[in-house]
């Protein structure tokens, strides 16, 4: 389209692409394999095999693999059982139900953990202190600072990965297929076992392998839960590594080839989700929704209601108003009565303390300007991706792919290495160096948004606007950007909400001044200022959730509109 | 308001060679239609007269100002050629009502506003959209969205306008209509009009001129409607432009004879030497009498199908192993006792038929 002969705006675009994404993504990513394979001036396997076989590095690399399997298996098994209840069976009240499921996804996962820590630590936990002062128990009934307590936290926030991908199938699939076997004489186990699960298997494999992914790069729930007994995954020993050795060349190391290890995972992960869902694409499994055949519970309906409820309570409920509880305690470890209670906490953070000032704050902007500039960073890329015939986009959609492959360790600490003056740049201990970090984290995010809306941008419509005279920046405004403006709505809050709770990138790279809200919650629990910890993860829960809804009905409202 | 001057024009994608070295000339305020098969080439020919990609050699000229000629690098982008065009797509903006998309071009241009309204409601009184200036493309018939694209196309009254298949899309009966209206528009306005299409009976009925393209993107054949449809220079050319009958004749002494039938034929005379040759007729050129045994009422066939379409009756006739079709006026097949049914024998003569040289397989008939 337009100038091939002479440096035109697709050529300008073009680079332009090039360049965020090689800064951005390309040149942290390539510090960190060129750290972790180069040492002394040679490339290096056998170092690389060495620094995998020390006890510390091994031992990481098995916790993740096998907390990541485990909240895998126990992931899926509940949300493939919702799913299948919300959507299959005459539960009452399903709608509702449905979306209190959802519900998880918005709370970060971090600050669950931090709440079941007050719950079920060995000692000081509320509910094994119940149990031990009370009913009289020797020890506590459960310990939280285990596998089992991470993969417990764990499943209760990721579930809902398997819970939308299998409800959704559940849903669009042709109730005929179940009913033509049922005419044929199959009971309904038999339908189940034979036809249902065959159909539906793609979704709760791709739903798993998301679960997998997520929880191997995750941070927030083994930092709070493992450090006490010392179990540490890849992206916590990431955090050890940069943090405490104070970035020596050896911890820089390590944690370079921890870092390569899970990009390595990632890539292989979405590469089989891919696979999945490819073959998985049955035809029977259409676009439109049906209205399923419904299992009728009889006498278990009242029993599997109130099951559904008491997880709700135990899983969402429950962590919150601890959250909130405790936040309002005089000091961490006194009984919930009312003389023990106080505002203070809160309006402490919220008014008085610069820490906790600044790390709201923080957040606020970097999600603000992050969500920006990603979003129309997004755009410009993605446009030439889908839209422009220019020489070397392959390369370009290499370098877009990469931002989804990459976990948020990973970038933390590719930025490190690529703007702690290496290049003349020195980033490090500003919120600059996380805005570059946010940017690269939520690139991916904002690619999938945009692109899915120039995909429905005909090219026709901006030849149109070039017969009707307008130059390509005249059509680029007057027609491509308003008709994928919903596109950049949806990859804007796409990166403003999640980089408000944001943990594990920012975790790595904080200074002084430029704590987010989630190293600031995290790094008050360290430092065990539990009480202000709890109150500013409950402020954190009250910007989100109001966050998302007030999103929530916006979109709705356009939809409508 | 403008000639098209194209010049030897090679496109290439990849290793094939869409269009190679083709030449056309466009008179100025004529209305010229490309004609070919799907694929044959004419959309990229557009595409490079307008600008949306580059030939890869050859020169375009319009309106005597080159605007593509990759031998000098020279290449006008498509804002700067001052031309309208309609999509087969419409491409209407979904997000501009009706007034807001006939006014951008003027718009663009940096039309004064008062001129600019005028020149709008204009465009949109010539189309007929007047009362739906506020309506949204998604509130519109696909007939309407194609109005607005040729009232954007119009109204900065450009020296060419460019359509490509834009009737493709609607209903036979909107497809008449807006051919009629295309046509009187060009009249009104004096445009110079290239239009795209596969569709003959559009091209026939829109055109002042014709060129029929074939599958390889080769020129076969430019002239007037009737000449191109009277006088088609080879078979693809009375092929495409329509229900084609083809019947193998072969000559001895003076005589001709069509094969398996011993009696001479008496249709009309070749104006072709040789041996072999085919006769080409349309179904309307076909005359059927009931078979009385008389071979000067013409070829014996037996009727294999009849099938009433209302204005017309329209037979397929097996005339000695040569299967053709033959539509007759209804009314007349009335009056005259002419309803056959199948397995009826039967008498044909032609009415005209053009020739061919050597024996033409009779393809795609039934």
């Amino acid at each position: 389209m337009g100038n091939t002969s002479r440096f035109g705006t697709a050529q300008f675009l073009f680079a332009l692409s090039v360049g965020i994404l090689v800064a951005v993504v390309a040149v942290p990513m390539l510090l960190i394999f060129f750290n972790a394979f180069w040492v002394n001036g040679h490339f290096n396997i056998a170092d690389v095999i060495r620094v995998l076989r020390q006890g510390e590095t091994y031992k990481a690399l098995l916790n993740s693999l096998f907390l990541s399997s485990g909240v895998t298996v126990t992931g899926t098994l509940v949300g493939t059982f919702f799913a299948w209840l919300v959507t299959r069976t005459d539960l009452p009240f399903k709608r509702t139900m449905k979306l209190l499921f959802l519900v998880p996804f918005m709370l970060p996962a971090f600050i669950g953990a931090l709440a079941w820590k007050m719950l079920l630590s060995p000692r000081a936990g509320y509910i094994n202190r119940l149990f031990m002062d009370i009913f009289g128990f020797d020890g506590p009934i459960f310990d939280i600072y285990s596998y089992a307590g991470i993969i417990l936290v764990e499943t209760m926030y990721l579930f809902p990965f398997v819970f939308i991908q299998v409800s959704g199938a559940l849903e669009r699939m042709d109730p005929t297929l179940e009913e033509s076997a049922r005419i044929s004489g199959a009971d309904l186990f038999t339908i189940t076992r034979k036809i249902t699960i065959p159909l539906v298997l793609p979704s709760i494999l791709s739903g798993a392998l998301l679960i997998m992914l997520y929880s191997m790069a995750h941070f927030g729930t083994v930092a709070v839960l493992g450090a006490e007994t010392g179990i540490y995954n890849i992206p916590t020993l990431i955090y050890e590594k940069i943090h405490q050795s104070a970035g020596s060349f050896d911890s820089i190391r390590t944690a370079t080839v921890l870092a390569t290890v899970l990009v390595i995972a990632a890539a292989f992960i979405l590469w089989l989700q891919n696979r999945v869902l490819s073959q998985g694409r049955y035809q029977i499994i259409a676009g439109k929704s049906f209205r399923p055949s419904e299992l009728k519970l009889r006498g278990w309906r009242v029993p599997m209601f109130v099951f559904c409820m008491f997880y709700i309570a135990l899983t969402i409920v429950l962590p919150t108003a601890t959250i909130f509880m405790v936040g309002g305690l005089k000091t961490y470890g006194l009984p919930f009565v009312s003389e023990n209670m106080t505002w203070n906490n809160y309006k402490y953070i919220l008014f008085e303390w610069d820490l906790t000032r600044d790390a709201i704050w923080n957040s606020v902007s970097l999600g603000l300007i992050a969500a920006l500039v990603t979003m129309f960073a997004g755009v410009i890329i993605s446009y030439v991706i889908v839209k422009m015939k220019v020489r070397g986009k392959g390369f370009l959609e290499f370098l877009g792919m990469l931002p989804f492959s990459v976990p948020g360790s990973v970038i933390a600490l590719g930025v490190i290495l690529a703007w702690s003056g290496k290049f003349g740049i020195n980033l490090y201990n500003t919120v600059w160096i996380i805005l570059v970090a946010y940017v690269a984290r939520y690139m991916a995010f904002s690619l999938k948004a945009n692109s899915a809306a120039l995909e429905q941008v005909h090219d026709s419509l901006v030849e149109a606007a070039r017969a009707s005279g307008a130059t390509m920046w005249q059509a680029l405004k007057d027609i491509v950007i308003p008709l994928v403006r919903p596109g950049m709505m949806a990859a804007f809050f796409l990166i403003f909400l999640p980089a408000l709770r944001e943990l594990t990138v920012s975790v790595l790279l904080y200074g002084p001044t430029t704590r987010t809200i989630g190293v600031a919650i995290y790094t008050l629990n360290e430092d065990g200022e539990t009480v202000y910890s709890a109150a500013l993860a409950g402020i954190a829960l009250v910007i989100i959730v109001t966050g998302e809804i007030l999103i929530k009905r916006l979109v709705a409202g356009k939809n409508n509109g | 308001m403008a000639d098209i001057h194209i010049a030897g024009v090679t496109k290439r994608y990849g290793e094939k060679n869409v269009l190679d070295t083709f030449s056309l000339e466009i008179r100025d305020g004529e209305c010229f239609t490309l004609l070919g098969p799907s694929g044959c080439g004419k959309t990229v020919l557009l595409r490079l007269i307008a600008g949306f990609e580059p030939p890869d050699g050859g020169v375009i000229r319009i309106d005597g100002e080159t605007v593509a000629d990759p031998a000098s690098g020279l290449h006008l982008p498509p804002d700067q050629r001052g031309l309208g065009m309609v999509f087969q797509d419409y491409a209407v903006w979904p997000h501009r009502d009706v007034y807001e998309n006939v006014a951008y071009p003027l718009k663009l241009a940096r039309t004064e506003p008062s001129v600019l309204r005028e020149r709008t409601m204009r465009a949109i009184h010539l189309v007929g959209l007047e009362g739906l200036e506020k309506r949204l493309p998604s509130q519109l018939s696909g007939g309407q969205q194609q109005r607005v694209a040729l009232a954007r196309a119009l109204v900065p009254e450009p020296r060419l306008l460019l359509l490509d298949e834009p009737l493709n899309n609607l209903d036979a009966n909107l497809r008449e209509e807006m051919r009629f209206e295309i046509k009187s528009l060009q009249k009104k306005l004096g445009v110079t009009i290239l239009y795209i299409t596969h569709d003959q009976e559009i091209a026939l009925g829109i055109s002042d001129r014709i060129a029929v393209m074939d599958e390889h993107g080769r020129l076969r054949q430019t002239g007037a409607p009737e000449e191109v449809y009277e006088r088609p220079a080879d078979d693809f050319i009375f092929r495409f432009l329509g229900v084609a009958n083809l019947l193998p004749v072969r000559r001895e002494g003076e005589a001709l004879y069509v094969q398996g039938i011993s009696a001479p034929w008496r249709g009309p005379v070749p104006d072709k030497a040789g041996d072999i040759l085919t006769a080409g007729f349309r179904p309307s050129d076909v005359l059927l009498e009931h078979d009385n045994g008389d071979d000067s009422a013409g070829l014996p066939g037996v009727v294999c199908r009849a099938s009433f379409l209302g204005a017309q009756m329209d037979y397929l006739i097996d005339i000695a192993g040569t299967l053709i079709r033959a539509a007759l006026p209804a009314h007349e097949c009335l009056n005259r006792n002419l309803l056959f049914v199948e397995g009826d024998a039967c008498r044909v003569m032609l009415a005209t038929a053009q020739w061919f040289e050597g024996e033409i397989a009779n393809r795609g008939v039934l």
